[in-house]
């Protein structure tokens, strides 16, 4: 009776047995999503060396080769990893102003009743999914770009141009979302010494949200990189170095979505296509570190 | 020049290249609908696809897309809201917390054709699922997690810090504090964070066409027992999916009314987009009017 009494007593309670329990389960869910991130990096680290380590394929050759041509044994990476970049920076470089200046309008100019319109159009935007952008790419910037320029449309411009259009609504709700984070105070101060709109805008807000622009640029542009179907349906796909922007090229993502399919596991030819997504997962742990090492900065 | 003169030009400048920008969006979002739309009618949404001929419907990649969203779910809500928990209330301020922030980041930052690589090479080699909606629905979810625990891990913050003392103070475990106190109040943005990432992988496609398939074999949609072949319920039959059958029939080409039916599954997609937005904001909504109560 005591005895029963006493390990009541000094015993853990329901409650602290419960907090472990709770404590248990929600280690599990932090340690499988961890594990998880690791097998991903493992396993595709492992699959990406294999043309070099089973093999033997230099990786020099990988690099810089200009040749891809499984049948051949040539595996030269260099003309989809340089559309890739190519289409990337293509179009970073025309929806980063253009995000910031739509950011800068709904901000700090038009007034809240447009701000509730656009809010949850840009939501929308941002939401669509990029089969879709891929698909308005075909039937209408393809057409498009062969009544203007001639050839078949299909190519590093038409890749670009798709690209731009889905993540034109990313980077500028991310754009505005850093404008807003800029104190009020700051706004008022400038214009209370007199500074017009445009001088606020050029001196206070966009230097004080710099960091958090160039990340929103960044992001932009590594979902840009890392986007297969859309680029897939436009881009044209043949592994040639392309030479002019309406030429038809093949970007990383493209290979991989169009190869994967028609090569035996474990082949070289295969084991190529490892390698490329492995170049891609570097490249995207790379756009990670760049916006970590630019917040970062921001912070201080 | 005047510093008045100057900030009229670069509003106007600023002003008319929003204008140009929103009109090409709009103009976009009408094409897509317009186009749409004309297509979409009671046939075209419950009829199944045809391979060759045309005046097929989508019926069956409508539902594989929304049974892959509640599968995709079911295993995601759990994980990420546990997980969210931990780096909410546990998680102590050390490396180790800081790196496994670093793999969540690391994680949401992944191209999603390396994650349906990755689904490939593990779900449907390594443990034999074949092409299948198991298979699509954990590729999904290695999509879904980072994106929903931050929003999970958010709504948790929201949580003033004072409720927890309260219960702390009435000799509550975390665990119980976490689970009666916290939780509840933060059900609606859970909720609203759940609605808007079913959205986003409901138009996921790169992930899909090498875990999920790209092939729609006949189902039977009265057959409700999940361990039949042939059962609509059935989680081990290959499942293509509305955004993947947008890209196959576009690039293979096969179909005579390619056209009509990507344009009609287009203006689906972006209308249930639409949807999710909505109801997101609506629950978003209900939790204002909590909060003022």
């Amino acid at each position: 009776m005591m005895d029963k009494l006493k390990k009541q007593l000094l015993g853990p309670s329901a409650e602290s047995k419960q907090e472990l329990l709770g404590k248990l389960v929600s280690y599990i869910a932090i340690i499988v999503i961890g594990g998880l991130v690791g097998t991903i990096l493992v396993f595709l680290t492992i699959k990406g060396v294999a043309l070099f380590n089973n093999d033997h394929f230099s990786l020099w050759q990988f690099l810089s080769g200009v040749n891809w041509q499984p049948s051949h044994h040539l595996y030269g990476a260099l003309p989809m990893i340089a559309a890739s970049f190519g289409v990337t920076v293509l179009a970073g470089m025309v929806a980063l102003p253009l995000a910031l200046v739509v950011a800068l309008a709904l901000t700090e100019m038009l007034s809240k009743k447009i701000n509730q319109f656009c809010q949850p159009l840009i939501e929308l935007l941002v939401g669509i999914p990029s089969v879709v952008y891929g698909y308005i790419g075909l039937t209408v910037v393809v057409p498009n770009l062969r009544q203007l320029f001639g050839g078949t449309g299909f190519g590093l411009l038409a890749a670009a141009c798709v690209l731009f259009l889905m993540i034109l609504p990313t980077m500028t709700s991310m754009t505005i979302d850093s404008l807003r984070a800029v104190p009020k105070q700051y706004r008022m101060a400038s214009t209370g010494l007199g500074a017009t709109r445009w001088q606020t805008i050029i001196r206070v807000i966009i230097p004080s949200a710099r960091s958090d622009i160039f990340t929103a640029m960044v992001f932009g542009m590594s979902r840009a990189f890392g986007e297969a179907l859309a680029v897939q349906m436009v881009v044209g796909n043949t592994t040639i170095m392309p030479k002019g922007l309406m030429d038809s090229a093949a970007t990383l993502t493209s290979v991989i979505t169009t190869g994967i399919g028609n090569t035996v596991m474990g082949t070289p030819s295969n084991n190529a296509l490892w390698s490329l997504a492995l170049i891609l997962l570097i490249m995207s742990l790379a756009f990670n570190l760049l916006i970590r090492v630019v917040s970062r900065k921001g912070a201080r | 020049m005047r510093p008045e003169k100057i900030d009229r030009i670069a509003t106007i400048v600023i002003l008319g290249l929003t204008g140009v920008v929103g009109l090409l969006i709009i103009s976009l979002l009408v094409y897509i609908l317009a186009t749409g739309l004309p297509n979409i009618s009671w046939h075209f949404l419950t009829s199944s696809a045809e391979a060759f001929k045309s005046e097929g419907g989508i019926r069956d990649q409508l539902f594989n897309s929304l049974y892959l969203v509640v599968i995709t779910m079911i295993v995601s809500v759990p994980l990420a809201l546990c997980a969210a928990i931990y780096l909410s209330e546990y998680a102590p301020a050390n490396r180790l917390t800081s790196l496994l922030r670093l793999a969540i980041e690391v994680l949401s930052s992944l191209p999603s054709v390396v994650v349906g690589l990755f689904g490939y090479l593990v779900f449907v080699l390594k443990f034999g699922m074949d092409f299948s909606l198991l298979a699509g629905a954990l590729a999904l979810t290695i999509l879904n997690l980072p994106i929903l625990t931050r929003s999970c891990e958010d709504a948790l913050q929201q949580v003033p810090y004072l409720q927890r003392q309260a219960g702390l103070g009435l000799g509550m475990s975390k665990w119980r504090i976490v689970t009666k106190i916290v939780l509840p109040a933060a059900l609606p943005g859970i909720i609203t964070g759940i609605i808007l990432s079913a959205g986003r992988i409901f138009g996921e496609a790169a992930a899909l066409i090498y875990t999920a398939g790209q092939s729609s074999p006949a189902i039977d949609y009265s057959d409700w027992n999940p361990f039949s072949p042939t059962s609509f319920l059935n989680p081990m039959r290959p499942a293509e999916t509305l955004a993947v059958h947008i890209w196959k029939v576009n690039s293979e080409g096969l179909v005579p009314d390619a056209r009509a039916v990507s344009n009609g599954s287009a203006a689906v997609l972006v209308i249930t987009i639409l949807l999710f937005n909505l109801l997101a904001r609506y629950v978003g909504h209900l939790i204002k009017r909590r909060l003022v109560k």
